[in-house]
């Protein structure tokens, strides 16, 4: 029997083929839009103007350039304060919600979500309008010490309330996340609440609270658009990188900044994965969820402290659309569409919401489409292991990749002439692939977990029935996962509706979106139809929120009757 | 053996990195026979079952099913059906659409596959649930639709891998004994893979004992239970006590019983230390005759209550310095007015005894 003693390897079927095919493409893929301008940025670091490797020379000349050096203590200091102050007020919000019986948590809930509509920068162009040289409360700022709103104050302010949302999901799904039965077992031994709180609360929430500090000072460090409205003569490294790339040409230079801001991303991702593995293994399968009982003053104190941040939030966001409509702030107060005119037609910005719409449709679909398929092939097929690990890799990296650096790469990459894919070059297509590698893990996250919950089987059962699994794939697996998908795809859009920093190194004229116009409009002074325009871009993420929201509905009684029982 | 085989094993080989998961399989199966595999979890029972369904790749070795060389075979391209304890059945598909999914891609008339799934449905008990979904059903249910999409397309071997875990205790009976007569009207040739030992000793033909990624006897479940190979099967299926005790000569010592080894059917046992297993009902309370070999006097330690049989736990230092438990009826318990404390006289059969 001498076949007894060869090693066996199982026959390829035909209908493996396909998925090969499929994880050989999505390879090719992120290595070209995402492994390769890393890649570039790094050979670029090392290179002087005339192309020669030159190893750290450059670094070595950025550690030599004072106003550099000040650019990286401003970063660190302002993302430091920023998160030292969000990550208090996010928990306590977050605490409401998740443990008080405080009325009006959806509402609360909704408001503190709302910056994510917007381009970060509206909450730099309303402090202006609050604070600014014609500001409504200029005089109160400079009686509590602080001479003028653009600098550090006006970052700091704007950041916090940028990043608030993002800390505030974290803490939330870190609060969510609580075993009744220990609350249970310390009533029984007569536990003071306060205790209750340091003994099992906090700790519960540790690796939240970590995620959400770490999620908040890269945010910060790596965070374009207000430090460029706001920021005046203040300057941070991610200010540093658009200065050194498109006003000086120096390439060298701005790949050592891009290459310093991507190491605490990198940082604060790797203990973020650490992080997030720590935390679901602690909660087991038989916990049992915790339901906040009634209690009058905490629940009173819980919606006095929501209702402020509430009117706070309000109010920011609130003085963008109201100046937005103001004629001639601060002087005619009187409502007119002159601010949204002027910007549609004489800022071109109608042509860049064309472009912004364009571009998030295709991020959503494209996006959606590309993420999917890859975490289903990596999930649910077998074969082709060399190639599996790199792609798990890939899909991950971008989460770490600031938008900047991405953005920074892109140009390196795709604007060497000798790239076959230099066409590509400031084309709605590139952008649209940058926008989707930029927002990529988080999509990634979501189908892999989406997948997780299928039974390990079906993919076993339909090969013992000769069904191929690109069939169940279709008939079984996607059916399932639309909502997942539904929600992906308005993350992608949403987002791809927002962004700034990735392309702001990426378009051309023609292919100029409604964010980058807006950047564009303050730079030029028109500070008004740059609020008008911010809001425009709100008004249409909520409308595509909405939309979204319908379609899931819409989606789910098509597609999830069966989990009714 | 008498039939030829309808699935050989030789020589099975898997090892994952550098633990070795099965070592050397070598196993015939007949046509029609009710297989299982048991022993305890990481035995290596289910990555067997997943290589006979080509679900795992053996590191070396060969299958044959049916006469045809399966070894490298894509599980799209074996004959057989499989069901899983997690029930694996497409949620988002109707039970009719569940059964029917093997069906519908073989390009069978519509109306063929419909008259097949409602004869499949009547067949596992459930008629007339067609249009519901899997969420609907009870758990039992639920593994009676996946055994019916399993046997739809009339495969030749049926794969059970612990299709019965997931049940509670009633529900498992129940259908155990439906499989079980499912699998004897229909003459499929099965492999069951089960931890539970009552599961394979009242379902099987024959059981296969598996320990460390190792076949450690093959049986019918009689013998496995009064013949086991190894003390590890003596151990795994069924309840032992097991004592101390030495060969010499001709000889079994057991405390201060002397046994003819002739009589414990092990003549030619090597001389030294051995382990004696023994059964709990080979040890009898009555009747106890003047003559009878075999007899020491134990007293009653604890009586543990479990209905018509008690688990009674003796000291009988006379053959061993450990307890020994011992089946003994309640009724016997009443009419002699034994309690912990009680003292009598026991017999072992010395035929049931074996050394290892």
């Amino acid at each position: 029997m001498t076949l007894a003693l060869t090693h066996v390897k199982q026959r390829i079927h035909w209908s493996e083929w396909f998925g090969f095919a499929g994880l050989a493409l999505v390879l090719l893929i992120l290595l070209a839009f995402l492994a390769a301008p890393l890649l570039a940025i790094l050979q670029q670091a090392a290179q002087d103007d005339q192309g020669q490797f030159v190893g750290l020379r450059n670094f070595i000349s950025y550690l030599q350039s004072p106003s550099l050096l000040d650019s990286l203590w401003n970063s660190v200091w302002v993302s430091l304060l920023v998160t030292f102050i969000v990550v208090p007020l996010a928990f306590v919000f977050a605490y409401a919600l998740t443990r008080s019986c405080m009325p009006g948590k959806t509402l609360f809930r909704s408001i503190s979500l709302i910056p994510l509509l917007a381009p970060s920068l509206l909450s730099a162009i309303s402090l202006i309008y609050w604070f600014g040289n014609q500001g409504v409360l200029k005089d109160a700022m400079q009686t509590v010490g602080i001479s003028q709103i653009y600098g550090p104050a006006g970052v700091v302010i704007a950041e916090c309330f940028a990043v608030f949302p993002h800390v505030l999901m974290i803490l939330v799904t870190a609060l969510a996340l609580a075993d009744a039965r220990l609350y249970e077992a310390a009533d029984a031994l007569g536990t003071s609440s306060q205790r209750k709180f340091f003994t099992i609360t906090l700790p519960g929430a540790k690796y939240g609270l970590i995620s959400a500090a770490l999620v908040s000072f890269t945010l910060v460090m790596t965070d374009f658009g207000i430090p460029k409205v706001i920021g005046g003569n203040f300057n941070m490294m991610a200010t540093d990188i658009f200065k050194l790339v498109i006003g000086q040409q120096d390439f060298s230079k701005g790949s050592v900044v891009a290459l310093l801001l991507l190491s605490p991303a990198v940082l604060s991702f790797a203990v973020d994965r650490y992080v997030s593995a720590r935390q679901t293994a602690m909660l087991s399968a038989r916990a049992v969820a915790y339901q906040p009982k009634p209690d009058v003053r905490h629940d009173a104190i819980m919606l006095m402290y929501c209702a402020l941040i509430a009117v706070l939030m309000l109010a920011m966001l609130g003085m963008a659309v109201f100046a937005s409509f103001a004629s001639f702030w601060p002087y005619d107060l009187s409502p007119s569409l002159r601010h949204y005119t002027l910007g549609l037609v004489d800022g071109e910005v109608g042509e860049g919401f064309v472009n912004s719409l364009k571009m998030a449709s295709g991020t959503a679909f494209f996006g959606t489409l590309l993420v999917f398929v890859t975490a289903y092939l990596l999930e649910k097929t077998k074969g082709m292991n060399a190639v599996r690990a790199p792609l798990q890799l890939l899909a991950v990296i971008p989460m770490a990749v600031p938008g900047l650096v991405l953005g920074l790469g892109y140009i390196f990459f795709f604007n060497m002439p000798s790239n076959p894919l230099h066409g590509m070059y400031q084309s709605m297509a590139l952008l649209t692939l940058c926008t989707i590698v930029h927002f990529y893990t988080t999509g990634h996250l979501t189908a892999t977990t989406a997948l997780k919950s299928l039974d390990a089987e079906f993919e076993s059962v339909s090969a013992s029935l000769k069904v191929p699994f690109y069939k169940t794939f279709w008939r079984v697996t996607l059916p399932i996962c639309t909502p997942a998908m539904v929600d992906i795809a308005r993350y992608f859009f949403i987002n791809a509706m927002t962004t700034i920093s990735a392309v702001v190194f990426l378009y051309s004229p023609e292919t100029k979106v409604a964010s980058i116009a807006i950047l564009n409009l303050d730079e030029a002074g028109d500070i008004g139809a740059a609020a008008a325009m911010a809001v425009l871009i709100g008004l249409i993420s909520t409308v595509a929120t909405l939309f979204f929201a319908l379609l899931s509905w819409f989606v789910d009684r098509r597609t999830q009757a069966w989990r009714v029982r | 053996m008498s039939a030829s085989p309808y699935l050989s094993l030789q020589h099975l080989h898997k090892a994952f990195g550098n633990f070795v998961a099965l070592q050397d399989i070598n196993l015939d199966i007949v046509p029609g026979e009710l297989v299982c595999f048991l022993g305890p979890s990481g035995c290596g029972k289910t990555t067997l079952l997943r290589i006979i369904a080509g679900l795992e790749v053996q590191t070396r070795g060969v299958i044959f099913q049916d006469g045809k060389d399966i070894s490298s075979a894509h599980p799209a391209e074996r004959d057989y059906g499989i069901v899983f304890q997690s029930y694996a059945l497409f949620p988002n598909l109707s039970i009719a659409d569940n059964v029917a999914y093997g069906l519908v891609n073989r390009k069978v008339a519509r109306d063929v596959v419909e008259k097949r799934v409602q004869e499949l449905l009547t067949l596992v008990g459930l008629p007339g649930s067609g249009a519901k979904y899997p969420s609907q059903l009870s758990g039992g249910q639920q593994q009676r639709i996946a055994l019916a999409r399993a046997l739809a397309t009339s495969p030749g071997l049926l794969l059970l891998d612990e299709p019965l875990s997931a049940l509670d205790a009633l529900e498992r009976v129940r259908l155990r004994e439906e499989i079980r007569s499912l699998q004897q009207s229909l003459g499929v040739t099965t492999i069951m893979v089960t931890h539970d030992q009552e599961e394979a000793l009242s379902m099987a033909d024959r059981i296969v004992v598996m320990n460390h990624g190792c076949i450690e006897q093959v049986g019918t479940p009689t013998e496995i239970y009064r013949e086991p190979a190894s003390a590890f099967v003596a151990d795994f299926v069924g309840q032992v006590n097991v004592l101390d005790g030495t060969v010499s000569g001709q000889e079994l010592q057991l405390g201060d019983m002397r046994i003819p080894l002739q009589d414990i059917h092990a003549s030619h046992h090597p001389a030294g230390p051995v382990k004696v297993y023994l059964r709990p009902e080979d040890v009898l309370a009555r009747p106890i005759l003047a003559g009878d070999a075999c007899v020491f006097q134990a007293r009653i330690q604890e009586v543990e209550f479990l209905g018509a049989f008690c688990h009674v736990h003796v000291m009988a230092p006379a053959i061993s310095p450990q307890a020994l438990t011992v089946y003994l009826s309640l009724n016997f318990l009443a009419e002699q007015n034994l309690q912990a404390g009680s003292s009598i006289p026991l017999k072992l059969m010395p035929e049931r005894i074996k050394l290892f």
